[in-house]
């Protein structure tokens, strides 16, 4: 067997996002050896990446200082975690090498992903998520002078056409496919969030048109023009990049994987079900931030915040925080209500799109599948290197199928540390 | 964050600022950015642009890592499979 690093911690955070680094933050005055692991190269999450082409808020770097004034926190960025093989442990991989990991208590704050849903021309280099362009500009990717659509739907269309602009591109569309009446009472009830309707103020967008959806993708090489539907009026535009939002998925896989139960959050989306002080189903095991469901950072924020304290048995000093929490459950309620996909966005795919981009399985090959177990035997279809995560989520939209708990390794690992795996089960399961 | 990063992509010499993404420099570098070839042949560059799709999966100093989660370094040594 190879011989494996073995570390341990009091507290584990898995997410180095707004929850995870207020977890971090609030649980450390406790004196507990807390470590925080993040598979992304510096803590901040999707919204404060990070990088040559972000430019971050006072917030952001108010909370990374935070994070290092405590000796006893230990940030560990660019490291994934690849399996559970033992109680209170994870096996853990970085670029350089895998460990295992033990925890007394552990904080689950795995955000969320982009739900990215298929259309024709998806696939052509050039189209990428709303969030995930954001992320690529902010970690160095120059798009100076190109014209971009962004597509989908919720206010990460406008962030993101912010973010283009800023960068130097050409924002010629952005195609919200609510309709005019939800955007405009969504943009009504921020009122009762006032931070949020300066945000929305200063992120208006003169090329902003509702009810329209993205209809496909054109190009040989690379996209060279987009088509969208504004209405009932299909119109084409040039453009290099094309940029899709649909909305966020709870990042569930790593609770899953341990057994935390799931419940239905705002929106219908399956995330990781907690009590009133962020404790999952299982005994020391916490969630929060968007895992729990979709909600922005200042959620985020304030179930870290909670979680944090009561982790460290601090229960006292996570109660105040619970209005603070009730408010922001309430936008993300509204948020959902108002930016809820409509029933055109399932007919974006033509029987020849692919749905599995891993494993090129199009759309026509699904069709007559039972179900999510059906693809994947069937037709491949989940079986690549994402392991599902984007067509699992596209097949649940579009099918109805819900993908099974995901089984270890979580994320493609290197043999050497699946090697620690190997000869473990015996000693733990005991 | 200032200066410079030079590194080598598919054999070419790549200029980025520093503290740069690989996917960042794949574009630098020509096109799209293109990491590598699908199962039937079609070009894909990245996509979701943190971690999660995989299509931007390169070898950088001979370990499979994807682009838009790895920082430039100095000398760094990057294959797409395109």
């Amino acid at each position: 067997m190879t011989a494996m690093a073995l570390e341990h911690c009091d507290l584990l955070i898995v997410g180095a996002g707004p929850a995870g680094m207020a977890a971090a933050v609030a649980a450390a005055p406790s004196g507990a050896s807390i470590a925080v692991i993040d598979d992304n190269p510096a803590p901040g999450g999707q919204i404060w990446r990070d990088g040559p082409g972000a430019s971050l808020p006072v917030a952001a770097r108010t909370w990374r200082d935070a994070l290092e004034r405590h000796s006893n926190i230990r940030v560990c960025s660019g490291t994934r975690v690849v399996a559970a093989p033992a109680r209170n442990e994870l096996l853990l991989e970085d670029a350089e090498r895998g460990w295992r990991m033990q925890w007394n208590k552990l904080i689950l704050c795995t955000g969320a992903r982009e739900l990215l849903l298929p259309f024709p021309g998806w696939t052509l280099p050039g189209v990428t998520g709303a969030g995930g362009l954001q992320a690529l500009i902010k970690a160095g990717l120059p798009v100076e002078g190109e014209r971009i659509v962004v597509a989908g739907s919720g206010p990460l269309l406008l962030a993101a056409a912010a973010t283009v602009r800023a960068a130097g591109a050409k924002v010629v569309r952005v195609a919200e496919q609510a309709s005019f009446a939800a955007v405009a009472g969504f943009a009504a009830s921020l009122l009762r969030w006032p931070g949020k309707a300066i945000q929305a103020v200063t992120l208006a967008d003169g090329q902003y048109r509702t009810s329209s959806r993205i209809v496909s993708a054109h190009g040989g090489a690379q996209v060279e023009s987009v088509r969208l539907l504004q209405g009932d009026r299909e119109v084409e535009i040039a453009c290099e990049r094309v940029a899709c939002g649909f909305g966020l998925t709870p990042n569930t896989q790593l609770g899953r994987m341990l057994g935390c139960a799931l419940a239905t959050a705002d929106g219908g989306a399956q995330a990781l079900a907690v009590d009133a002080l962020q404790a999952t189903s299982l005994p020391g095991i916490y969630a929060a931030g968007e895992c729990t469901g979709f909600g922005g950072s200042e959620r985020a924020l304030v179930q870290g915040t909670i979680a944090g304290h009561a982790a460290v048995g601090n229960e006292r000093a996570a109660k105040p925080h619970e209005a603070e929490r009730a408010r922001w459950n309430a936008f993300a309620a509204r948020l959902h209500r108002s930016f809820a996909l409509g029933p055109a966005i399932r007919q974006m795919p033509q029987p020849g799109t692919l749905v599995c981009r891993c494993e090129d399985v199009p759309f026509s090959a699904l069709a007559d599948c039972s179900g999510w177990t059906d693809a994947k035997l069937h037709r491949r279809c989940g079986m690549g290197a994402c392991q599902g995560r984007v067509c699992g989520d596209a097949a649940q939209f579009l099918f109805g199928w819900t993908p099974p708990a995901p089984r270890p390794p979580l994320s493609p690992a290197r043999i050497a540390t699946l090697a620690g795996l190997a000869g473990h089960e015996d000693v733990d399961r005991q | 964050m200032s200066g410079q990063t030079l590194l080598h992509i598919d054999g070419h010499l790549v200029r980025v600022k520093a503290g740069s993404s690989v996917a960042a420099a794949l574009r630098v570098a020509g096109g799209m950015g293109v990491a590598r070839t699908s199962v039937t042949g079609q070009p894909r560059a990245p996509f979701c642009g943190m971690g999660v799709c995989q299509e931007c999966r390169v070898l950088i100093d001979g370990r499979r890592r994807l682009a838009c989660q790895a920082v430039c370094a100095e000398g760094m040594r990057v294959e797409t499979s395109g």
